[in-house]
């Protein structure tokens, strides 16, 4: 624990100004991600996660958006830096993968161009070596006769070479922290699975940290070391992905986990679902934002819950307020 | 449950792409030689990764797409032959649920009009939807069926989210008291706490109005748990069909048995990724069976020529020569 956190998010709230007045979308949001992690950041659309992300790599340019709080990567601030500054940090410190790697990339260049653009931006290294990483790179993430490909364009590829090509785009200049924003949802499962196990080999190999963020608690089971929970931009709950899956202490995880319908055992008669639909960010009720849905309503839920400290993990949830350490 | 409401005969249907300036036309097999059978109050679920033609197929079954070959006979009638006459007396009977709740409900129209636009469309033969106080009668019972309040239907489609708007799409197929419903992944474009609550609906009103379901799907999990039976799909062929516990439990299939390894669990170790590669275009399908360049059981029989779907431990059937 002596090494300081790679990432240390700290009171991230963001505004939107919209024409029914200010939508919070993120709330007070804290948390903080250790070198070589792989952290699971789960919630519904809506929830905050991407955006919150964005955030961090100063990816939000619209001057109706209010950012506020404190981001520090390896201990320097980046809310407040100017374009200039965080372009040196963006690449070769954060990168970040889209879900829909034909919208990230543009369809005018071949992949290998983009990702040589990227790397010769970032360093001064000759066109002819700038190629050979790129080829490197594109063989390492798993795309068969890189040579060929790299004068390919993204729309020749399919899904999941296109993917593997962002992902060695991100790479190529060897960033400390990758954010992955659901990189595995546009794709087929078995495509899913192989990029899952390239996004573990990074870590186990390269010592990245990753920052995953999904829709799908079963993707971040098999990967994840920390899960994080959001609903409606706050921080649910937190913990060692086993914990929070075998025991999870929030009412929203709760209902998030049962509603998937299982793959082993008895069907089920009915799912277990959670009865309405996530608030309006501009519309959010007082207290907890999901009391409105939750069965174990109470007294207390008409305050904000902070975050408590179980033993294993946080939740912000007043039914953790007895337990907590 | 005995009797076959729909049966798909050696169906094919081909598509003919390209054809530009500078390309030549090529023929696009999107399904390919399928037959199969839909009982009475059954949910069939359709499963397989995008491109594999479930869609296509889906699209067929109920005659929004011509086949190219093949028949498809729904209670005893073969649609493929009807005149567009005699079939639209049939439509009422079949009905579709559609994936994009936001792209399938026409934003400038209340809801109302349009779970009444089928009864306007297809009035019935006792002329009851004639009189608009039996409309709006009609339009309270459906609504209030698929979970909504009668209240809604003076509003638009942007006022709802993206569950309701399912239901609501729900509610327009069910307006004129269908047989079958073919629905294409109803529940893909929904958060995981919306699903289970659409799931779980349209499980309620199979039971309470004895409808037929064939249900088109990519995520195993929610197939697993509606489905009675399932057909596995690949490059526009089945795989395998057989009933869901028994295919979810002992797949017979190798590309069954990946895709089911390839599904994340949440309660026990990380997916695996069995096969490698994805899916080939379907403009140029492998020869012989079409998963034996990914297939880690393949032989040389496989390379030279497709098996075909056979009884592999009744009611099962499965297309492969070396199945698990």
């Amino acid at each position: 624990m002596a090494e300081a956190p790679i990432l240390e998010i700290r009171n991230l709230s963001i505004d939107f100004r919209t024409r029914q007045g200010i939508a919070r979308a993120v709330n007070q949001l804290s948390f903080s991600v250790n070198h070589r992690e792989i952290i699971g950041l789960v919630g519904e659309s809506g929830s905050g996660k991407t955006i919150s992300m964005l955030a961090s790599v100063g990816l939000i340019s619209d001057p109706n958006v209010v950012v506020s709080g404190s981001i520090r990567y390896k201990g320097n601030e980046l809310i407040g830096l100017s374009n200039r500054a965080l372009q040196k940090i963006r690449g070769p410190e954060i990168a970040m993968i889209f879900q829909d790697p034909m919208t990230a990339m543009t369809p005018v260049y071949t992949i290998g161009w983009q990702i040589t653009e990227q790397i010769r931006a970032h360093e001064k290294v000759s066109a002819r070596a700038a190629k050979a990483r790129a080829v490197e790179l594109l063989g390492t993430m798993g795309v068969p006769s890189p040579r060929e490909q790299f004068n390919r364009y993204p729309h020749q590829l399919s899904g999941g070479l296109r993917q593997r090509a962002m992902i060695a785009m991100a790479l190529s200049c060897s960033p400390s922290l990758l954010i992955a924003d659901e990189p595995t949802t546009a794709l087929d499962v078995t495509v899913q699975a192989q990029i899952l196990t390239l996004l573990r080999d990074l870590r186990d190999n390269f010592g990245s940290t990753i920052i995953l963020i999904t829709h799908d608690m079963g993707v971040v089971a098999g990967i994840a070391d920390t899960v994080m929970v959001m609903y409606a931009g706050r921080l649910a709950e937190r913990g060692p992905t086993q914990e929070i899956f075998a025991h999870p202490a929030h009412p929203y995880t709760q209902g998030l986990l049962s509603s998937i319908p299982p793959m082993e055992g008895k069907r089920l008669r009915r799912l277990t679902s959670i009865p309405g639909t996530p608030p309006n960010p501009a519309a959010m009720p007082e207290g907890c934002a999901f009391a409105p849905r939750c069965p174990y309503r109470f007294a207390p839920c008409g305050k904000v819950p902070p975050l408590f400290a179980l033993p294993a993990q946080d939740s912000a949830c007043f039914l953790a307020a007895g337990k907590a350490a | 449950m005995s009797t076959p409401l729909l049966e798909a005969v050696a169906v094919s249907k081909h598509f003919s792409v390209g054809g530009g300036l500078f390309s030549r036309r090529r023929v696009l097999q999107a399904v390919n030689n399928v037959s199969l059978r839909v009982m009475r109050g059954e949910t069939l679920g359709l499963v397989g990764e995008s491109g594999c033609g479930k869609s296509t197929l889906g699209r067929c079954l109920v005659r929004l797409q011509t086949v190219s070959d093949g028949n498809i006979i729904f209670d005893n009638v073969d649609i493929t032959k009807l005149s567009l006459g005699a079939l639209r007396k049939l439509r009422p009977r079949m009905q579709m649920v559609f994936q994009d709740p936001y792209a399938s409900l026409n934003p400038r129209r209340r809801i109302g009009d349009l779970i009444a636009e089928p009864l306007r469309v297809h009035p019935l033969a006792d002329g009851s939807m004639r009189d608009p106080r039996l409309v709006n009668a009609q339009l309270e019972i459906l609504i209030t069926m698929v979970g909504l309040k009668p209240e809604h239907l003076a509003r638009y489609p942007h006022e709802f989210s993206g569950g309701q708007r399912q239901r609501i799409g729900i509610a327009r197929a069910l307006a004129l008291d269908p047989d079958l419903v073919v629905a294409d992944e109803p529940v893909s474009a929904l958060d995981v706490s919306v699903q289970a609550q659409v799931i779980n609906l349209m499980m309620d009103l199979q039971e309470r109005l004895g409808l037929t379901y064939v249900f088109i799907a990519h995520d195993l999990a929610v197939v697993r748990q509606i489905a009675t039976r399932t057909a596995v799909m690949y490059l526009g062929e089945i795989v395998e069909v057989g009933p869901t516990e028994e295919v979810f439990r002992a797949p017979a299939h190798p590309y069954t048995a990946a895709l089911l390894a390839a599904v994340p669990k949440i309660s026990t170790a990380p997916a695996r990724a069995v096969v490698a590669g994805e899916v080939p275009s379907p403009l140029d399908p492998p020869s012989g069976c079409r998963f034996h360049p990914r297939c880690p059981r393949a032989q040389a029989r496989c390379r030279e020529k497709a098996p075909q779907l056979y009884p592999f431990a009744a009611p099962r059937q499965v297309a492969c020569y070396v199945p698990l």
